[in-house]
């Protein structure tokens, strides 16, 4: 029998008695990082690394029972060892590596290459059995340096500003926010924030990560207090009547969609920018070299087509199903309006 | 070529007219002469023939990206646009080279008489000089499929705020037959040429379709109606006893309708008429089914003449002995044509669109019910006294469409999108039942509000029973109603018939799939 295996709650470890970012209650459950569909509501213990706890808490209550560890870590459970190693998605995300009589296994969960400066840089873990995303899987998803993005953000931004109207930009409220925040150029004007994003900085912050100053946008907001600002929204706020106190301003969103021109015009905003947490094609592929790994399983995105581009490249690999909303996030992402729900992650 | 690309993306990327028209005048501020014209033919649809067949490009792209045919397939079904999954599946660049505009089309024209090897060594040599946006451009213009959001109205109020000269009249200068190689900027918009192409047709006046009560119009008296009718829009030319037809689309298309030649010797020089061209046999219109087996030939052969031959029904004139008559009221214009087409007095290629009379509202409602007796789409409604007008504007002529007929029908295939709904399944199959079966009957892929969009998406998604490329079949579930515009029998579909202009009507949400119309009520609808 597998080490892991995909049931109807989730990927789970018998030997260990553990579940890997299950989507049905369970007792023990292993949190690869804070999204929403990765780290749900009602398990019996919780264990994630320690930036993720902040997170889970702001999002499923206090009195969750959650216990944390570091990067490189070990635990032994009925031998199995496990250890969690930077993933580079968001702050906190990981991959959890478990291994048992010498076989290795490693969940991804979701990951990028590039360092984000906030999340800790992606660490290749030799394995045997790598448990990949794939959200961006196809060889159409390329991204551009962070750099050369956020030049376009904080060029389009400070014309803005010169044209004067407020800048607003699109990103999800944990992790997109955050990088959006640490890349701005604050000396062209402050950072405004929506709730939902300030909620998740001021759990980080009060955690002791440092970030740029923001200012919550509140209810007795004044236009006066607008004056070149950015503001940093999450999709559910695009299109609402809460966007009306910003008026007139140029509205733009960072998501890794925004690569396709069709995406693009389908959100009808002003600017798309190519930003993502997770791997492009060029990377995705890069980890699993560097993986080396004998057998790979993709889970939520172009699954099917990337195990057989790797099965052609002589890299066995197999498709599981899974409840991560790789495809949910497509729907949201690619069709502008309301997400249901902001912390679905890109 | 990188500010024209800009140009591009800006228009791409906003629906709102004003910063669409921003975006063009800052681009004629910055731009070469040279690349001035160029830029305006393409956005006047006047695009550089193709020079390499798009089989080649995707087989070169996938080539230097070293991805498998497959798998290019797979991407280009996410994108939705060729130009777009070639232009992205190719490595990135190293280096770019910012060429003009002109210098690039100047170089596809040179391809065009390469042989493949050269035309391979050419074209992937470009790519790699280019950023991904860029090379999408200039793949759009490699594969001749060239399309901006951009109006040819607005495209001309942003030169008319480069240039001074006013929107009538560069709106006429860009009209007709002229070829971007061979114009001088300075020349071509600044200096009058009175030799000015005797074939330059007027931009065509536009109208509106009605959207509140007729009776919002006010007084029936200061309006006259007539049959809306369902061809092709023409405007008849006669010049110095030459001839020229032109459609709507700026096309010149006098070749396509031998029937007319007869009119540069029964219209007097310096006519120029707006109509509709019509297949017409028996003193009745035909179907346009009948035209459309007409527009896409080389030639046309006597047998299709002797099928559906054409008439003008003609509706107005903009020129009379020479003069520019626009500015005058309709009434009067009115007279001229109808004095003409008696004079012309060839029937059979040349009527006069009736006027339809009615004491007041409610009789032009009860004549606009009679329209697909006459296959006509519904009325005209214009202004007896106002002028023609330039382009689409509001206010004097209305198109007042009778309703669309409608079914009640049930989902069963999605496929994705194209463009920008790659990421969502927009287009549907449609069935009615034919007892306990479902037969498909048509596709209809619009109608529908973003959010239904979505919701219809994931229903799809969550659905679906078998996938086939792009394509889904889904639980036969939602019932929709259709709208269309006409039906006819066609042996070339599964349902035996095929229908006009379909789209979604309605979610009929209260309805469930067994309720449903069937293929007898489809039949009932078809005309006796
Ligand atoms: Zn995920
Ligand atoms: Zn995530």
């Amino acid at each position: 029998m597998p080490l892991l295996q995909f049931t109807d709650r989730g990927i789970y470890c018998k030997r260990a008695g553990i579940y890997i970012d299950p989507w049905k209650p369970v007792d023990k459950a292993l949190i690869t990082h804070g999204h929403a569909d990765h780290a749900r509501y009602g398990h019996g213990h919780y264990l994630c690394h320690h930036h993720s706890k902040p997170v889970l808490q702001l999002r499923l209550g206090t009195n969750i029972e959650i216990q944390t560890v570091t990067y490189h870590e070990s635990i032994n459970v009925n031998g199995v060892t496990i250890s969690f190693h930077p993933a580079g998605h968001i702050i906190g995300s990981a991959q959890i590596r478990l291994e048992y009589k010498g076989c290795i296994w490693v969940v991804s969960g979701d990951y990028k290459i590039e360092d984000d400066g906030l999340s800790g840089a992606f660490e290749p873990v030799k394995c045997h059995y790598f448990i990949t995303e794939c959200t961006f899987g196809l060889p159409v998803y390329k991204w551009r340096p962070q750099k050369e993005v956020f030049d376009d953000i904080n060029h389009w931004w400070q014309k803005n500003k010169e044209a004067g109207k407020t800048t607003v930009i699109i990103g999800y409220s944990l992790g997109k926010a955050q990088r959006i925040i640490q890349g701005l150029d604050t000396s062209i004007g402050p950072i405004l924030t929506h709730g939902a994003v300030e909620n998740i900085n001021q759990a980080l912050r009060n955690d002791g990560v440092s970030l740029n100053e923001t200012i919550r946008v509140t209810a007795d907001f004044n236009k006066n207090q607008l004056n070149g600002s950015i503001v940093v929204a999450p999709p559910s706020a695009a299109g609402t009547t809460w966007m009306k106190k910003f008026h007139p301003y140029s509205i733009g969103i960072a998501s890794g969609w925004m690569g396709l021109r069709g995406a693009r015009r389908r959100r009808s905003v002003d600017r798309g920018f190519v930003l993502s947490d997770h791997a492009d094609w060029i990377g995705l592929n890069q980890a699993i070299n560097e993986s080396g790994a004998e057998y790979v399983i993709a889970t939520h995105g172009y699954t099917n087509a990337f195990a057989r581009w790797l099965n052609e490249k002589g890299i066995q690999a197999g498709v599981e199903s899974t409840m991560f909303e790789g495809e949910l996030s497509e729907i949201n992402e690619g069709s502008g309006g309301k997400a249901v729900n902001d912390e679905v992650q890109n | 070529m990188q500010r024209f690309t800009r140009l591009f993306n800006e228009l791409d990327q906003t629906t709102k007219t004003n910063q669409k028209v921003e975006a063009l005048v800052d681009y004629f501020q910055d731009a070469s002469e040279k690349d001035k014209i160029w830029t305006i033919a393409l956005l006047s649809g006047k695009r550089p023939p193709r020079s390499v067949n798009t089989n080649f490009l995707r087989a070169w792209a996938a080539e230097v990206g070293e991805i498998p045919d497959w798998l290019f397939e797979e991407s280009y079904h996410v994108v939705g646009d060729l130009a777009e999954t070639i232009s992205l599946i190719f490595p990135q660049s190293q280096q770019t080279v910012n060429r003009s505009l002109t210098y690039w089309i100047n170089f596809l024209k040179d391809l065009k008489t390469a042989d493949e090897v050269e035309k391979k060594k050419q074209v992937i040599g470009a790519w790699l000089q280019m950023a991904p946006y860029e090379r999408f451009v200039f793949n759009k213009l490699i594969t001749g499929g060239f399309r901006v959001g951009v109006s040819q109205k607005l495209m001309v109020r942003a030169l008319s705020r480069h240039t001074g000269i006013e929107e009538n009249k560069l709106a006429h200068k860009l009209m007709g037959n002229w070829q971007p190689e061979n114009i001088d900027f300075q020349e071509f918009f600044f200096s009058d040429n009175p030799e000015e192409d005797l074939s330059k047709p007027y931009p065509f006046y536009l109208a509106y379709a009605l959207d509140g009560e007729a009776s919002e119009l006010g007084d029936p008296s200061l309006w006259l109606a007539e049959r809306k009718w369902d061809g092709i829009r023409g405007q008849v030319i006669v010049r110095d006893q030459k001839l020229y037809v032109w459609s709507r689309g700026e096309e010149l298309v006098t070749e396509k309708f031998p029937e007319f030649g007869i009119l540069k010797d029964k219209l007097p020089d310096g006519t120029v008429i707006d109509g509709e061209i019509l297949a017409f046999k028996e003193g009745k219109p035909l179907s346009f089914n009948h035209l459309q087996t007409r527009i896409g030939r080389k030639n046309v052969s006597g047998k299709v003449l002797r099928n559906a031959p054409v008439v003008l029904m003609a509706y107005d004139i903009m020129e009379a002995r020479g003069k520019d008559i626009r500015n005058l009221p309709l009434m009067d214009r009115r007279d001229k044509l109808e004095a003409l087409v008696y004079e012309a007095n060839c029937r059979d290629v040349l009527r006069i669109s009736e006027i339809i009379h009615g004491k007041d509202w409610d009789d032009l409602a009860h004549e606009r019910k009679s329209s697909r007796k006459y296959n006509s789409e519904g009325l005209m409604l214009k202004k007896k006294d106002s002028t023609y007008k330039v382009g689409r504007k509001r206010g004097d002529w209305w198109k007042w469409k009778v309703d669309p007929m409608t079914i009640d029908a049930v989902m069963i295939y999605a496929m994705r999108g194209h463009g920008r709904r790659a990421n969502l399944y927009t287009d549907y199959t449609f069935a009615v039942w034919d007892k306990d079966r479902l037969v498909p009957f048509t596709k209809a892929y619009s109608g529908l509000t973003d959010q239904e969009i979505r919701e219809v998406d994931t229903f799809v998604k969550k659905n679906t029973i078998e996938r086939f490329g792009p394509v889904r079949s889904v639980k036969p579930e939602l019932v929709f109603e259709i709208a269309f515009e006409g039906i006819n029998k066609s042996t070339r579909h599964k349902s035996g018939v095929a229908l006009r202009f379909p789209r979604m009507h309605r979610w009929r949400k209260d309805k469930p799939a067994s309720e449903a119309n069937s293929l007898q009520d489809l039949y009932a609808l078809l005309e006796p």
